[in-house]
């Protein structure tokens, strides 16, 4: 069924009883060509692109739990592609191209709004950084404008330009960036999928990675074995724990990201804004509750919620950058789980078990890769070689210390990217 | 209205306004029960249909009435007008409506509602692609959101406070209250935190009797008796709102938000409080029942409806109608009879309902329609035999049971438990360490049973702690009404509400359920069903029971979603409060940072301390001046600057030189007593992860110095290498930063400043380059370095920090006789780009010792920390990008830092990318701009010409890769 | 969440400092092995409950390794790391 506002404006002149399922409830088969591994937005997006670029739709996507139920349905849902180092240029500028058409491609509004990010600077080194980041990013083909401090209150009038503890020097404006509805995502990609065969299984869960002579062959399930001629890993938050069943250690320490949203207001912030000194980042959605988040809770955790801390230092973060947000009220505060690598960008590579592939170690940068992750990791499983906007995420990049893309230049230690 | 009451009710002796027109109130009284007894039901407009809402609840869980407090910047949108209380002079409007609350021009959205169903915005404005961000969005955007924030800074004071107990009891109920007596009885420390103003919960909103005396009195008694102990502290207007780890909870304390005139009072004061255990006696919520247009203003919950009466003395209605599925609700039907309000019906859809007053009963009928267009006029009730009838009403009490308040339990991911008899939620067992739920947050029904239930949580918690209590004998107390049967809609074909705040109606999850959105979490995403500021609390259950019909499974089997801090919503500046301004992070000073503004110095801030950038003298106009003239001040005369930020770690014991050897990449242990050496430390990934001089005082006395940027990171470290890696070693390490006040002296006069300063005379031949020792700085004891970052002859003089000020005058003073000053930041960035030596804009954390040329200071003799994998393929790489000087030789004169380095020829594209540049300067000294920079194979490509080129500020240029020592290479001039 | 200092007592994470997991206290030898220094380095078992990891107590300066569930939060002790290897 195609939607568009005249299919709303008949539906809706019948008691709106025509809707039809967004997605099939399939039992699983014995066996398909291709297994992915999470249900999430990067799942369903690999998911998505087998199907649609490579033509294989004897596909299965396992989900232990709901579709879109990983950290594509818990995150601040910003949209981006402003990194300094190659690798990470390359990928997330393919990513963001793929956003702009993400809607036609999937007949499904995820509302994606390049509303513009605005990356704050406080002094003139982060300024030189940011010059050199925002030239990158204009070497790659994406856009980036170098605002000085009258540009950024022009944009942003309301931010503490007088009294802050780090005054203001400038900011560096992406305007192609922005965000989107982070489940619309996750629901548009999995209808895209299902519509052209793609099983999606919901709560079923992998319990085992069969492997006969360094070949995978298949998953034991909560629903049973499923055989199978490559097999996917792409559960972000779980990488370590899936990837143990066929054997493997992960460069990968599981963290938790708090994020918040307040109640409704009529609009007031119409930027993403990112405020580095204070590790805190914000944006309205269209509903009106501001969304923000700021820093990890710094230890490992699975557990999926925060504490007191860092939820508190965000909301100082956003009272001394923006005070006039003040008076808005936090209605609620999540967690998701962050797999970590240890220079802060993600892995797509093949593994040492011939037929599983592994797409991992978003970090907390996932949602916006959703698309490129998903068209990357698809055409690394279909073709067996990677595509050429993601041939640096190679799992063995910190053992070799060849390409490590360290956009914080934090070091080897998990948490501090 | 309100209601003739004999007991000593006062007249109203307050005003407030609501939208402008003036309004009665008592003290005490909450802006709803206030605008209920002067019957004004309309109070806001629903979200996305903007249809005319009331008054639904009497507590913080209220859906529709939220309201905006205040006007200019003290606007406070999205208040709870049933948890605000009035004062003299409050100003209320209502929101979401234009141009008026009565006449809103949006509830043209409810005649559309056929097309804007669930989730209607996925399948459409999708087409032209352009009018998403230009037309949709902001059409949407602006007719989203619910209350305005006014715009300006908002400046009220705000605190936040910690708090410390034994027992954390979360709400004063009949079992609140009897759990604080068991332990304040038993001596615990006890916190009682209660969200209402008064302490009593659902006592105060009920005619019972305790102990054969009204309730009320018996609540008295508690309180009198909790408020004498010295162990327990009563907070009241403190809402819990989050459950963390380790016995840690949140709470919002609406401190002064009661107050006309609360001066410098904190509005609201965000609460952590360490309990070693805790009580939940939260209570419970009333749900409500979905039939066609449950929604309009009169249209409340039968325990809210009776609150009003029995607490405030307010009726919400005239002809009162009570539509429920549960005995309890019938005492809303007794008590307003009782007080003399006409009560038109009770609509029970159990056949076998009693009445239990003197009012009309349909048992086994139901409501199936309201009318009414800004406020509730008529229902219809469909009676046992299917007839149907019309009944003038201006309050419907609605109840479908009770749900208990298992929230603050799930906020460490416990999944309440199902209980068919309740048909609701119970907490789940240990869902939070520590916590014992009592009360109708455990399922209790009845005032008997929460006071027994609140007593055996106190007692279980105090076992838990480690202390043996009696059972205290239980007051009586009533102990029925709790007859119910499970029903949650009432069939039909129109809109019937269940997330009031959010529009989401029974169609909706129906929608969810047919388009397979059927797991719970997809059904609340695709429908916002419990998003809304009420976040589910008066509709989750009932939306779930409807969603698992929906899908032909149990209610358990649907699942739930997850309830997550925080409980109540809290304002961003009570839980941040503090970081206004220059709040936001400590600030650290120099001993010169009074002199230092003495003489104008414009402040950059280095972490956390505070730098001078330049000191202007008398016609300078630009900073640049200011920095030329400091540069040659420096290399022609001599310059002091404080150099204090710099972290300084005093090492001592016999193992010193070897945990040296160990975290520096080349020899300390060969150093000599009384010299300093220059160190380049790694991190263990083999990246550079800071540098810094080291002085040898002594055979077992070193004094580290780190970056300013990287002190407290080093000290870390180091504190690892002792205690984790080499706990054998006897060695001790202090971080001694603010002990010293340090000033870097340099220039070819540097000596006859000293001169004047040090205790002479000084014999400079044993002060040779890179020497150090103590010394008498006017007649303290201080400390003098031969070192240079200037690439001058320098020295660095320290004294203990209360000498700093003193030293520092006296050493401008004494400069200024020799043609010398002060010299900032930006000159002091200049002298040490002219010297290639290196800042943190090089040592950027991705950078190898091979990167900036230091390779050969890994020391092939001994281990150290990042030796290993600084030889990984990838970090040895010659085509790198390694550090380069660069030089302007094109049309352009200037470099920028930030900006890209290309081969000659080649497109400015990320393919072609050669290096960047991370720091430039103009030079005085050579007249011409310099950088530093990293580039492929930097230093194989001396003499080569590549472009610089930085989109962003529109600069390019030629430039050479030079040596990044620009000037005095052979280092004659610091070495004197 | 709180932790037990083993020489100041139970404090509140805001004074500490976390690092990751305990095995970093177990540097390999300079010429273990590449695989050894991938293993301490970076890789990790990275368990879903029980484990063991490094915070630093900021206003003693002591590290400190805490047992502590993952999935849980809860802590089950804590020991000074210089004891341990002591």
């Amino acid at each position: 069924m195609r939607y568009s506002g005249f299919q709303i404006f008949k539906q809706g002149l019948t008691g709106n009883s025509g809707w039809k399922p967004v997605w099939r409830d399939p039992t699983p088969k014995p066996e398909y060509d291709i297994i992915i591994i999470g249900g999430g937005g990067h799942g369903l997006a690999t998911a998505h692109y087998l199907a649609k670029e490579h033509g294989l739709t004897n596909v299965a996507v396992l989900e232990k739990g709901y579709l879109g139920g990983g950290n594509v349905g818990r995150n601040t849902t910003i949209v981006r592609a402003n990194y300094a180092l190659p690798g990470n240029s390359e990928f997330y500028s393919h990513s963001l191209k793929l956003w702009e058409g993400l809607e036609g491609d999937l007949n499904y509004n995820v509302m994606h709004s390049q509303r513009g990010v605005i990356n704050l600077f406080h002094s003139d080194g982060q300024r030189d950084y940011a010059a050199r980041r925002g030239n990158a990013m204009i070497n790659q083909g994406d856009d980036a404008i170098l605002l000085d401090r009258e540009g950024v209150r022009k944009h942003l009038p309301y931010l503490d330009f007088d009294n802050a503890r780090f005054p203001i020097y400038g900011g560096l404006f992406h305007p192609r960036g922005g965000s989107a509805r982070h489940d619309a995502v996750a629901w548009g990609l999995a209808r895209a999928a299902d519509s052209r065969g793609v099983d999606l299984i919901q709560n079923c869960e992998v319990t085992g990675i069969d492997i006969e002579g360094g070949r995978v062959t298949g998953v034991q399930t909560t629903r049973g074995a499923i055989r199978a001629k490559k097999v996917g890993i792409v559960v972000a938050g779980r990488s370590g724990q899936v990837a143990a069943m066929a054997g493997m250690r992960l460069p990968i320490e599981s963290h938790i990201l708090q994020a918040f949203v307040t109640e409704g207001l009529k609009p007031v912030i119409d930027h993403v804004v990112t405020f580095g000194m204070g590790h805190f980042y914000i944006s309205q959605s269209d509903k009106g509750g501001l969304v923000f988040g700021g820093d990890l809770d710094f230890y490992a955790s699975y557990a999926a919620r925060g504490n007191l801390p860092m939820a508190e230092h965000v909301m100082e973060a956003a009272m001394a950058l923006m005070p006039m947000i003040g008076k808005a009220q936090l209605l609620r505060s999540w967690g998701g789980i962050m797999d970590m690598t240890p220079d802060g960008s993600p892995i797509i590579d093949r593994t040492p078990i011939e037929g599983l592939y592994i797409d991992c170690g978003w970090c907390y940068g996932g949602f916006k890769a959703v698309p490129g992750s998903g068209f990357a990791f698809a055409h690394l499983i279909a073709q067996d070689r990677p595509h050429e906007s993601a041939t640096k995420y190679r799992l063995d990049r910190f053992r070799t210390g060849v390409g490590l893309m360290d956009e914080e230049g934090t070091g080897s230690q998990h948490n501090l990217h | 209205m309100r209601l003739d009451r004999s007991g000593g009710d006062v007249a109203p002796s307050l005003s407030f306004t609501f939208d402008g027109e003036t309004v009665r109130a008592r003290k005490g009284e909450t802006v709803a029960a206030a605008l209920l007894a002067n019957d004004i039901r309309l109070v806001g407009r629903s979200f996305k249909y903007h249809r005319p809402r009331g008054i639904w609840s009497a507590g913080p869980e209220e859906p529709n009435a939220l309201i905006t407090l205040g006007r200019g910047a003290a606007q406070t949108p999205n208040q709870r007008a049933t948890v605000q209380e009035v004062y003299e002079g409050l100003e209320v409007s209502s929101q979401n409506r234009w141009p008026s609350l009565k006449t809103d021009l949006l509830s043209v959205n409810d005649l559309a509602a056929p097309f804007l169903g669930a989730g209607f915005y996925y399948k459409t404005f999708m087409w032209p692609r352009a009018f998403w961000e230009r037309v949709y969005e902001p059409v949407i955007r602006r007719a989203a959101g619910l209350g305005a924030l006014s715009g300006a800074p908002d400046q009220e004071p705000y605190e936040k406070a910690y708090a410390h107990c034994d027992l954390l009891v979360i709400g004063s109920g009949p079992s609140g209250l009897m759990a604080a007596l068991v332990a304040a009885r038993a001596g615990s420390d006890v916190i009682v935190a209660e969200q209402d103003h008064a302490l009593g919960g659902r006592l105060l909103a009920e005619v019972e009797e305790i102990d054969g005396a009204p309730a009320a009195d018996w609540v008295a008694a508690a309180v009198a008796e909790l408020e004498a102990a010295p162990n327990v502290r009563v907070m009241s207007r403190t809402t819990v709102t989050g459950v963390y780890d380790q016995g840690t909870y949140g709470a919002i304390e609406r401190t002064a938000m009661h107050v006309a005139d609360p001066g410098a009072a904190p509005r609201q004061t965000f609460w952590r409080i360490v309990a070693k255990a805790s009580i939940l006696a939260s209570g419970a919520i009333e749900r409500g029942i979905a039939f066609a247009n449950n929604d309009r203003p009169g249209v409340m919950a039968a325990g809210a409806v009776r609150a009003y009466a029995n607490r405030w003395g307010v009726s919400p209605g005239k002809s009162v109608t009570v539509f429920a599925n549960n005995d309890d609700a019938h005492r809303t039907a007794r008590d307003l009879a009782a007080a003399g309000v006409t009560v038109a019906a009770v609509i029970d859809p159990r056949a076998d309902a009693q009445a239990i007053g003197d009012y009309p009963l349909f048992s086994g009928a139901q409501v199936t329609g309201t009318t009414g267009r800004l406020g509730l006029t008529d229902i219809t009730i469909r009676d046992a035999s299917g007839k149907d009838q019309s009944v003038w009403t201006d309050c419907l009490a609605v109840s479908g049971g009770w749900n208990p308040s298992v929230h603050l339990t799930c906020h460490m991911n416990g999944r309440p438990v199902w209980n068919e008899d309740l048909a609701a939620f119970v907490p789940a067992p240990d869902a939070v360490p520590g916590l014992f739920p009592a009360g109708s947050a455990d399922g209790a029904q009845s005032t008997a049973d929460c006071l027994r239930t609140g007593a055996e949580a106190a007692i279980a918690a105090l076992e838990a702690l480690g202390q043996t209590t009696e059972a205290p004998a239980l007051p009586k107390a009533e102990n029925g009404f709790t007859g119910h049967t499970p029903f949650w809609l009432v069939p039909g074909k129109k809109r019937a509400w269940l997330d009031m705040a959010n529009d989401v109606t029974v169609k909706d999850v129906k929608l969810a359920a047919q388009e397979n959105f059927a797991s719970v979490e997809h059904m609340k995403r695709y429908t916002t069903q419990g998003m809304a500021p009420d976040q589910g609390k008066n509709s989750n259950v009932a939306a779930l029971a409807i969603l698992a019909d929906a899908t032909g499974r149990t209610i358990p089997q649907t699942g739930t979603t997850t309830f997550r801090p925080p409980f109540a919503p809290v304002p961003l500046s009570a839980m941040g409060a503090g970081a206004r301004g220059k709040g936001f992070a400590p600030e650290r000073f120099t001993t010169s940072h009074t002199a230092t503004e003495d003489l104008g110095a414009p402040f950059v801030e280095a972490g956390l301390w505070y730098r001078p950038s330049y000191y202007p003298r008398a016609g300078e106009t630009t900073w640049r001046q200011s920095c030329d003239r400091e540069v040659q001040m420096v290399r022609n005369a001599v310059g002091v600057a404080d150099v204090s930020t710099l972290g300084k770690i005093d090492i001592q014991g016999p193992d010193a030189a070897a945990l040296l050897d160990f975290v520096y990449t080349n020899m300390f242990s060969t150093l000599k007593v009384g010299k300093v050496r220059y160190g380049l430390m790694l991190r263990e990934d083999g990246h550079v992860m800071d540098d810094g001089t080291t002085a040898r005082l002594g055979e077992t006395h070193y004094v580290m110095t780190t970056t300013t940027a990287a002190a407290g990171q080093v000290m870390q470290h180091l504190d690892f290498v002792l205690q984790a890696l080499r706990p054998d070693w006897d060695v001790r390490i202090a971080s001694a930063t603010e002990q010293w006040a340090q000033f870097a002296v340099a220039g070819p006069k540097a000596r006859a400043l000293l001169d004047v300063v040090l205790d002479g005379p000084i014999d400079w031949a044993a002060w040779p380059f890179m020497s150090c020792g103590n010394i008498g700085v006017a007649g303290v004891p201080g400390r003098l370095f031969r070192i240079s970052f200037s690439g001058e002859e320098g020295f660095e003089v320290a004294v203990p920090a209360r000498y700093g000020e003193a030293l520092y005058r006296l050493l401008l003073s004494q400069a200024s006789v020799l043609g010398g000053g002060p010299y900032g930041m930006e000159a002091l960035n200049v002298l040490r780009i002219e010297k290639g030596f290196i800042t943190h804009s090089e040592i950027h954390g991705r950078v190898t010792a091979f990167d900036i040329g230091m390779e050969r200071m890994i020391s092939a003799k001994k281990d150290c920390i990042g030796k290993t994998m600084a030889a990984r393929p990838g970090l040895l790489d010659p085509a790198r990008e390694r550090l380069v000087g660069l030089k302007p030789t094109g049309a352009v004169k200037e470099l920028t830092a930030g900006a890209h380095l290309f081969n000659m020829g080649a497109e400015a594209v990320r393919l072609e990318d050669q290096g960047y540049i991370t720091s430039v300067c103009y030079s005085p000294t050579l007249g011409s701009f310099l950088g530093l920079g990293f580039l492929k194979s930097g230093p194989d490509r001396i003499g080569e010409t590549v472009q610089m080129v930085d989109h962003l500020r529109g600069v390019k240029t030629e430039v050479e890769v030079c040596n990044p020592v620009f000037f005095d290479p052979e280092g004659g001039r610091m070495r004197g | 969440m709180r932790i037990t200092c083993p020489y100041c007592g139970e404090r509140d994470i805001r004074e500490f400092t976390y690092r990751g997991h305990a095995l970093a206290i177990a540097r390999p030898a300079p010429d273990a092995g590449e695989a050894a220094w991938d293993d301490y380095l970076h890789l990790r078992d990275n368990p879903a409950g029980a484990t063991q990891d490094l915070w630093h107590h900021g206003p003693c300066g002591a590290w400190v390794i805490v047992d502590r569930d993952t999935v849980t939060h809860e802590v089950a002790g804590s020991k000074a790391v210089a004891e341990v290897k002591r």
